[in-house]
C-alpha cells in the first residue's frame, strides 16, 4: 500500500503577524516556519505508524512551495517517509495547489492520501477534499482514527454532534485531526537517514489560481481588559448582560 | 440564475447556523439582483423547508433520497450539482463547518469555481467579488477575490446574524439518480453526543485548565456551564493528562471555537491555545496568577483561585436568571 501525506510549511504558530508592501503581503523577514501541526502530528505519524505495522510499503511526503520550503521537508523526511516530493511552486490558492498534487498523484497512483485537516496560515481545510474531487477519490473528513486491513480502510470521523465509524474500500483520501496519533520527535538516526533519501523537484503542472489574495488586514486592539473583584460575581453577570450582551 | 445555499439538518432539526447561511445567502441574491434557492437533502418536513422563506429563501430545492441523513461527499456533491444546473447557478454557498468542508470543495473542482472558505463578509463587488476571511488562526484577516465565474462561499458560523423575518417559500422535489459509487463510504456506527450543547456550534462556552487542578474539580465548572446553557471545553494539557476527552480541547492541535462568549477558568492562555479561541466575541478570563498572559486577550478579568470564585459566578448566574425569567 502506497500512502501520500500532504505537507505544508507555515509561519510557527508564535509568529507575530507583520504587513508590508501597503498590507499586499505578509512580512517573512525573521518568521520560523514549521510543518504544519495537523499535517505532521497526525497525518504523517499516523502514516508512519501504518508501514510500522508493515500495513503500509511506502511513504511519499509531497509538498508545493519553492526551495525554502525544502528544510521544513526534510525535517518531515526525519520523522519517516521515503522519499519527498516539491512541487516547484508558490501558491495560496487551494484549487492550485491540489491542482499540482492530484496531478502528481495521478501519475504514481496511491493507495492512501493523508493530510491535516486545515493549515494553520490559511485555515481554509479544503486541499484533502479537493484532492479527492480532482481524483475521483472517495474521501473522508476530520478523522480521529484509521485503522486499515485488507484494503480496506475503518475510519472514526466527527461528525455534526457527535463520532461516526465508516468503512470504505482504497483509494481513498482523509483529512486528520487529533486522537489519531501521538506527537513523535525526530531521533538522530531519523535526521542523518533523512539526508540520503531523495527529495525530487517536479516542474509544476499547468494550473490557474482561480482566487487572489487582495489585502492583508490585522485585527484592531482588544479594548483594554475591566479587572472584576473575585468577591463581585454580580457585576460581571451584569457587564455580561448590559454591556458585552452575551447573556 | 439564482444563488444556491446548503441547508443541513441533524436529525430533522435544523440549526441557527443555518439559518444565518440562508440569510447571507439572501443578502447576496439581493445583491446580485437574483433569487435564492435552498437545497435540502435527506429527510424534512415541509414546514421546516418553507420556513427557510422566513431568513429570505424564495424556494426550496428537496432531494429526498433518505440515503442523504448521512454525510456521504460524493452523494452530496452530486446533488448540489444537479441543483445549481436547473437554477443555473454561479454562486454557490454552504457553511464552513464538518459537511460544508466536506462537500464544497468539491463542488468547485467541478465546477472550476474559486472558492473562499471561512467568509466573513459579503462579497465587495466594486473591485471583483471580494470576500474578508480570517487568516493565520485569527491574527489577521485576508480579502480575497473570487476570479472565476462561478464562485462557491463556504460561510463562518457565528459570524453573521440570522434574523427571522416573514415569509414561506416554495419547496420543489428534485430527483437525483445517484449510484453505488456515490456511497462507497459505509457508515458502521454513530455515536452522537447527546444531552450536551456540541462545542463547535455552542454559543456559550466554559473551558477549563490546569488551574483546575485535577479532573475531581469539574463538577463546579460543570455547574457553570449547566446553569448557562454553555458547552464545556478545555486546554491542551487537560486533554493530554486525560482529565477530559480529547474531543473537549480547544487551541492550535485541537478544535476552534466561535461563541459569544468564552469563559476560561485556570488556562494561562498559551499562543497555541488562543489560536483556537480568538474569533469569541466576548472573553473572560479566571485565573490566580495575574501575569497569566491570557488576561492580554481577555475583555473582563478576574484575579482568583477558581475552586472559590466559579461557584460565587454559578450563583450570581442562577440569581440573574431568576430576576430575568
Amino acid at each position: 500500500m502506497k500512502i501520500l501525506v500532504c505537507i505544508s510549511q507555515v509561519p510557527d504558530t508564535s509568529t507575530k503577524i507583520v504587513l508590508k508592501n501597503n498590507d499586499t503581503s505578509v512580512n517573512g523577514d525573521g518568521v520560523t516556519y514549521i510543518i504544519n501541526p495537523y499535517d505532521e502530528w497526525y497525518a504523517l505519524v499516523r502514516a508512519i505508524e501504518l508501514k510500522e505495522k508493515g500495513i503500509a510499503s511506502d511513504i511519499h511526503l509531497i509538498t508545493v512551495g519553492k526551495a525554502n520550503v525544502e528544510p521544513v521537508i526534510r525535517k518531515a523526511l526525519s520523522l519517516g517517509g521515503d522519499e519527498a516530493i516539491r512541487i516547484d511552486a508558490d501558491s495560496n490558492d487551494a484549487y492550485e495547489t491540489a491542482g499540482y498534487i492530484a496531478a502528481y498523484a495521478a501519475q504514481v497512483g496511491y493507495d492512501l492520501i493523508l493530510c491535516g485537516k486545515e493549515s494553520i496560515d490559511y485555515n481554509n481545510g479544503i486541499t484533502g477534499t479537493m484532492l479527492a474531487g480532482m481524483l475521483d477519490m472517495d474521501y473522508i473528513g476530520f478523522a480521529t482514527d484509521i485503522q486499515v486491513e485488507a484494503g480496506v480502510a475503518v475510519v472514526k470521523r466527527e461528525v455534526e454532534g457527535g463520532e461516526e465509524t465508516d468503512q470504505c474500500n482504497l483509494p481513498l483520501v482523509i483529512s486528520c485531526q487529533k486522537g489519531i496519533a501521538e506527537a513523535r520527535i525526530p531521533n538522530m538516526r531519523g535526521i542523518m537517514a533523512a539526508r540520503t533519501r531523495p527529495l525530487k523537484v517536479v516542474e509544476p503542472s499547468k494550473i490557474a489560481a482561480l482566487t487572489a489574495i487582495l489585502s492583508y488586514e490585522l485585527p484592531p486592539a482588544k479594548a483594554g481588559i475591566k479587572m472584576i473583584s473575585p468577591d463581585d460575581m454580580d457585576q460581571l453577570v451584569d457587564l455580561l448582560h448590559t454591556e458585552a450582551r452575551v447573556i | 440564475m439564482s444563488v444556491i445555499v446548503l441547508v443541513e439538518h441533524t436529525g430533522g432539526i435544523i440549526k441557527k447556523k443555518n439559518f444565518e447561511a440562508v440569510q447571507y445567502a439572501a443578502q447576496i441574491a439581493k445583491k446580485t439582483a437574483t433569487t435564492l434557492t435552498a437545497v435540502v437533502l435527506g429527510n424534512a418536513t415541509n414546514a421546516e423547508m418553507e420556513g427557510l422563506g422566513a431568513y429570505g429563501a424564495q424556494k426550496v430545492l428537496h432531494v429526498a433520497d433518505t440515503r442523504l441523513n448521512d454525510l456521504h461527499a460524493r452523494a452530496y456533491c452530486k446533488a448540489l450539482l444537479a441543483a445549481a444546473e436547473k437554477e443555473k447557478s454561479k454562486i454557490i454557498i454552504t457553511l464552513h463547518d464538518i459537511s460544508g468542508r466536506t462537500v464544497a470543495p468539491r463542488v468547485a473542482v467541478q465546477l472550476k469555481a474559486g472558492i473562499v472558505a471561512g467568509a466573513l463578509s459579503i462579497p465587495d463587488l466594486e473591485k471583483g467579488f471580494v470576500i474578508k476571511k480570517a487568516v493565520f488562526s485569527g491574527k489577521a484577516f485576508a480579502y480575497v477575490n473570487i476570479l472565476s465565474d462561478v464562485k462557491v462561499i463556504m460561510l463562518m458560523p457565528n459570524a453573521f446574524p440570522a434574523v427571522k423575518a416573514e415569509g414561506k417559500a416554495v419547496v420543489e422535489q428534485l430527483a437525483v439518480s445517484f449510484d453505488e459509487k456515490d456511497f462507497g463510504v459505509k457508515v458502521k456506527s454513530i455515536d452522537k453526543v447527546t444531552g450536551e450543547v456540541s462545542l463547535a456550534d455552542a454559543e456559550l462556552v466554559v473551558s477549563g485548565g490546569r488551574g483546575m487542578k485535577g479532573p475531581e474539580n469539574w463538577g463546579i465548572l460543570e455547574d457553570l456551564a449547566k446553569e448557562l446553557g454553555a458547552a464545556t471545553a478545555c486546554s491542551r494539557p487537560v486533554a493530554d493528562s486525560h482529565w477530559r476527552p480529547h474531543h473537549e480541547h480547544v487551541g492550535q492541535t485541537g478544535g476552534t471555537v466561535r461563541p459569544n462568549l468564552y469563559i476560561a477558568v485556570g488556562i494561562s492562555g498559551a499562543i497555541q491555545h488562543l489560536a483556537g479561541v480568538n474569533g469569541s466575541k466576548t472573553i473572560v478570563v479566571i485565573n490566580k496568577d495575574p501575569e497569566a498572559p491570557f488576561f492580554k486577550a481577555a475583555n473582563y478579568g478576574i484575579v482568583g483561585d477558581a475552586m472559590e470564585v466559579l461557584p460565587r459566578l454559578t450563583a450570581a448566574v442562577r440569581k440573574f436568571k431568576e430576576q430575568h425569567k
